[in-house]
């Protein structure tokens, strides 16, 4: 509902906007309060009718509460609803107003009618006033049993109301516990995904600080739980379908006959009419099948001609978020698309927003066969009315050839462009031109006989005009005309506004100045004035230094301005590899739209239900893993996966931008001195306290604190593997399947709270306890850690979660492991190499 | 989840307007409308269905020149926000006959009464025209559709399938029952076929 606070907001001429309708309204309604004539309800109506549009509009209308309570006594239940309807706004504003309603409530809630009894249900809990919890319980416990099932559809959610109100008053009430009998038991399928979306909610608000809520939210993830939903799913609403489907992406079958059993059960819903539903299925098929290369290829061929059709079907907004998902798949699997370019073909009534998103689509589905097909339709395009899609579609076709497919065609397009004498087609195709020419020196001849045909005057945009400025200088001693276009426009040096032109311009008479010199020096002489005068700053300093260098040595010059240069073979990707893979973790969510996984816009808060995938991801992903990783490389082989990790390496140092969590940014140089240094230290004794020396060297520079020497004298019960092995993905899914072992609080010594200054300096002391970190984040003062450890010659892993409050100096262990019997002995070890961390 | 679910009309001001979990602050509807209204980023001139601003989420589907619009926090699937508002609007026409501003004004509280059956906290509980039936009690003031101005014989360039004028058959509710309970076994199909053809501005293509 508006605001009351909104009034002063500009309102149209038919709209009223001031106080005496509202004193008018509260008369009449005070009139009407104890009358009992007939016909009464009537005019009740048209008043409520008018205050609620009031509401509306966003004028202030709550000092009627009092006289709409009064006039809340009847028995019509539309007055009732509108009345519920005035009190669940302004209630929140009014505390002291709202107890007034509590009475009148309450007693609806007995109502004969459930109609009434769920309404009056709904109304009491969306009253959002604290002092006014204690009015709640009762009504919402005696709705959760109610014999309707639109009563306990509404105290379902109900409950979840009072959850954000008071959880405590929740939690005490045992609400979250009668939930799960409903939503295992009820046979409505709209209450048991009320229940599950409240339980959700509730169990992971809860799961930081009650392990009871962390197992109840784990269960949720459980066999017999997903069977239960999966084999009804055909009775949930279309919409509690993507509730269920959601929860199944995060169930970890135990082997492939399951996987197959769960996709045949949901092959139908590819079929839905619900674009949601559909996306939500393919999600589950993606995710299911991940490990297994084949299967997965499988599922892109199924899925393509359901979401194809949801693409042409639905409305623009649909095909939008569709298609946003299509460009993820193509990126990952581009042949899988490719002969149904067609579709991707732009209608002339499409909004822009999707025409954008199928242009894109055609870049990424372009390969040898269909390149020419594809071309010859974009540059349909380029004449189109809507300006800022003709652009796309020539850089379209410029990256296409980029591609490097038939380049041969596009680029004779391309120079077609050039001469359509529209003023933004040759801008873009210039920029074009010149990006092909440093891929494809060779084409330098046709192009260049094109581009001196071009007006300098008529290109305006400096991004074209810098490629135009460039090629001149480039290309000089191709183009006959080219120091004296470059003459003229020195001469114009003043009415040049952008530095970038200029800077550009500065280059290209150098470059000129020494291939064809004669011709250029006044030229240059007149840039190089020109530049030195200049009131920017770059341009000022690049026209000194072209003149002092030209002072200097004019063979030096010429080889610093204009050495011998390669063609460009690639053109560097935007996104780095693991950020399009928690993307694609992230499929079916506003992710995929915004092509950024979600801590990037999402408040930790508002993560969504269940997010431990988030929690995990969100801290960078260890730097032993990477090391570990390596070695087991050869025998991963989904493509998909190895060239995450393969990747990884490079690019995380790029990663981390508006990421609540560092990225470990010590180069794997360390990180292999300190695997190397364990590994003699246990060969070789003697020789470790030198290589010892050598990574304290190396952390000194990192200003990380001096880590400890590596205990290896020891002796545990328990021996770990040096060299454990475990990637992410197992690693998560372990998490998610073994219950907690042992949780406990350890504390910290001062000089470990001293060392802990960034999460890099604690991982790099466990491993040297044989204690690897998969994850790690946090900033002072509280850090968080996922470890894993191997026993020695045994495939039996030991999982960690560690949280490290500095301030408190405690640190929150939870272990699991495959092998409970010795997580005792485990936790016994951790602690050790724990507690030497930080002292010397 | 949705947090909010307000409609717009084309000059932005509220329609409808009815918050669900109070987690995204009041002036979202105008800081909606000015973003669609003023869109300028990518190049674009029109705002795409989907946009962030300040950590709010703004999905918006147009109907009859209508904005419906839906606000939240959290990370949810996108296609199920925009279809849901489809939904929406399809279930608010079903009721009203005729989908247009004038119709929603003149029958917001039935729209309101339908609106908390749909959603309730955030989240979807059923958009079946035939369930909400029995939770609804208001009744329709409908807007007499022969009073919609013809269009023009220009119409046919527009843009966009919106602005096409309705037929009685398509205003009348596809659910209801003809009166006197007997049910007639009858399907309406609409086929409209699309072409699109570039002409250059001599006539040739």
């Amino acid at each position: 509902m508006a605001p009351p606070a909104q009034s002063q907001r500009s309102q149209s001429p038919s709209q009223p906007s001031g106080k005496s309708e509202v004193s008018d309204l509260k008369h009449q309604l005070r009139q009407l309060a104890g009358s009992r004539a007939p016909g009464v309800d009537d005019s009740k109506r048209e008043l409520f009718k008018k205050v609620i549009s009031y509401m509306t509009i966003g004028i202030d209308v709550s000092s009627l509460f009092g006289e709409m309570v009064m006039c809340s006594a009847t028995s019509d239940i539309v007055l009732k609803k509108m009345c519920y309807l005035y009190v669940g706004n302004y209630a929140k504003v009014n505390p002291d107003l709202a107890l007034l309603t509590i009475n009148f409530l309450q007693r609806d809630c007995h109502d004969e009618d459930p109609m009434i009894r769920g309404l009056a249900l709904r109304s009491l809990c969306s009253l959002r006033v604290a002092n006014l919890v204690e009015y709640l319980v009762g009504p919402l416990g005696s709705g959760l049993k109610d014999s309707n099932s639109y009563v306990r559809t509404v105290a379902v959610v109900g409950v979840l109301k009072l959850y954000h109100i008071s959880a405590s008053t929740c939690v005490d009430a045992d609400f979250p516990s009668m939930l799960k009998h409903l939503m295992l038991n009820d046979s409505d399928t709209q209450i048991v995904a009320n229940c599950l979306s409240a339980l959700q909610e509730i169990w992971s608000a809860e799961a930081s600080t009650s392990e009871e809520a962390a197992r109840e939210r784990e269960a949720l993830i459980s066999k017999p739980f997903i069977y239960y939903l999966l084999n009804r799913i055909k009775e949930f609403s279309e919409w509690a379908q993507c509730l269920v489907l959601e929860l199944v992406t995060k169930y970890v079958p135990s082997d492939s006959s399951e996987i197959f059993d769960i996709m045949n059960l949901l092959e139908d819903r590819l079929q839905h009419a619900n674009g949601a539903v559909v996306l939500a299925t393919v999600k589950v098929f993606l995710q299911l099948t991940l490990s297994m290369t084949d299967v997965h290829q499988q599922v892109y061929e199924r899925i393509k001609a359901p979401l194809l059709t949801l693409v042409s079907s639905g409305s623009p907004e649909q095909s939008y978020a569709v298609l946003s998902h299509l460009h993820l798949l193509v990126m990952r699997a581009p042949y899988v698309f490719s002969s149904d370019y067609k579709h991707f073909y732009c209608q002339y009534n499409e909004p822009s927003y999707v025409k954008r998103l199928k242009l894109e689509m055609l870049t990424a589905v372009a390969n040898e066969s269909n390149t020419y097909e594809i071309v010859t339709e974009l540059c349909e395009y380029a004449a189109n009315v809507d300006i800022p899609i003709a652009r796309e579609s020539i850089r379209a076709v410029g990256k296409i050839a980029l591609q490097q497919y038939d380049v041969n065609a596009i680029v004779d397009r391309l120079l077609q462009f050039l001469e359509m004498e529209k003023d933004y087609v040759t801008a873009e195709a210039l920029v074009l031109v010149k990006d092909l020419l440093r891929k494809y020196p060779q084409w330098s001849h046709d192009c260049i006989a094109v581009v001196g045909n071009i007006s300098s005057k008529n290109v305006q945009e400096p991004k074209a005009k810098a490629a135009l400025i460039w090629m001149l200088g480039e290309y000089s001693q191709d183009m006959q005309d080219a120091p004296y276009i470059l003459e003229s426009l020195v001469e114009n040096w003043d009415e040049e506004h952008s530095a970038e032109v200029r800077l550009h311009l500065l280059t290209a008479v150098m470059k000129c100045f020494f291939k064809r010199p004669p011709e250029t020096q006044s030229a240059l002489g007149a840039a190089l004035a020109a530049g030195i005068g200049d009131f920017h700053q770059d341009v000022h300093d690049r026209a000194l230094f072209y003149y002092r260098i030209l002072r200097y040595n004019v063979s030096v010059a010429e080889r610093v301005v204009n050495p011998p240069k390669q063609a460009v073979s690639v053109f560097a990707d935007t996104q780095s590899s693991e950020i399009k893979d928690r993307i694609f973790d992230e499929f079916n969510s506003l992710s995929v739209l915004y092509q950024k996984p979600s801590y990037m816009f999402t408040d930790k808060e508002h993560r969504g239900p269940l997010e431990f995938a988030d929690e995990l991801g969100n801290l960078s992903i260890g730097e032993a893993a990477h090391n570990v990783i390596s070695s087991q490389r050869v025998e991963e082989n989904d493509k998909d996966l190895l060239l995450t990790t393969a990747e990884k390496e490079e690019t995380r140092g790029s990663s981390n931008n508006g990421s609540v969590y560092a990225v470990p940014y010590d180069s794997s140089t360390s990180v292999f001195a300190s695997q190397t240094q364990i590994e003699s230290a246990i060969s070789n004794p003697t020789t470790a306290g030198h290589s010892q020396h050598a990574s304290f060297g190396i952390d000194d520079l990192l200003g990380l604190g001096m880590p400890a020497v590596p205990d290896v004298a020891s002796p545990p019960q328990l021996k770990l593997n040096t060299k454990a092995a475990l990637d992410p993905n197992a690693f998560q899914q372990k998490w998610r399947q073994l219950p907690v072992a042992l949780s406990q609080e350890l504390s910290l010594s001062p000089q470990a709270v001293a060392a802990l200054t960034v999460p890099q300096a604690l991982l790099r002391h466990m491993q040297s306890h044989s204690i690897h970190c998969i994850a790690s984040g946090g900033q002072s003062p509280n850090f968080k850690f996922f470890f894993f450890a191997q026993k020695y010659e045994e495939p039996s892993n030991y999982l960690v979660e560690c949280i490290i409050n500095t301030t408190s100096a405690k640190a929150q262990v939870k272990i699991k492991a495959d092998n409970q019997s010795t997580s005792q002995a485990f936790s016994t070890l951790f602690e050790l190499a724990l507690s030497k961390f930080g002292t010397p | 989840m949705i947090s909010q679910f307000f409609v717009l009309s084309q000059r932005g001001d509220n329609i409808v307007f009815r918050d669900y979990r109070s987690e995204v602050a009041k002036g979202s509807a105008e800081i909606f409308f000015r973003k669609v209204k003023f869109w300028k980023e990518d190049g674009q001139e029109e705002a795409p269905p989907v946009f962030n601003v300040d950590g709010v989420n703004y999905f918006h589907v147009k109907v009859v020149g209508l904005l419906f619009v839906a606000t939240t926090r959290v990370n949810v699937s996108p296609s199920l926000v925009l279809e849901l508002l489809q939904r929406i609007a399809r279930v608010i026409k079903d009721y009203l006959g005729v989908l247009s501003e004038d119709s929603l004004r003149k029958n917001f509280v039935l729209v309101y009464e339908l609106l908390d059956e749909v959603i309730d906290f955030g989240y979807v509980q059923t958009t079946s025209t035939e369930v909400l039936k029995s939770y609804v009690f208001n009744e329709p003031i409908v807007i007499d559709a022969a009073r919609l101005q013809p269009l023009g014989p220009a119409a046919i360039f527009m843009q966009g399938t919106t602005k096409r004028m309705p037929g009685t058959a398509v205003t009348k509710s596809v659910v209801a029952n003809e009166p006197g309970g007997r049910k007639r076994e009858e399907i309406f199909v609409d086929i409209i076929e699309k072409i699109s053809v570039t002409f250059s501005s001599s006539g040739i293509y």
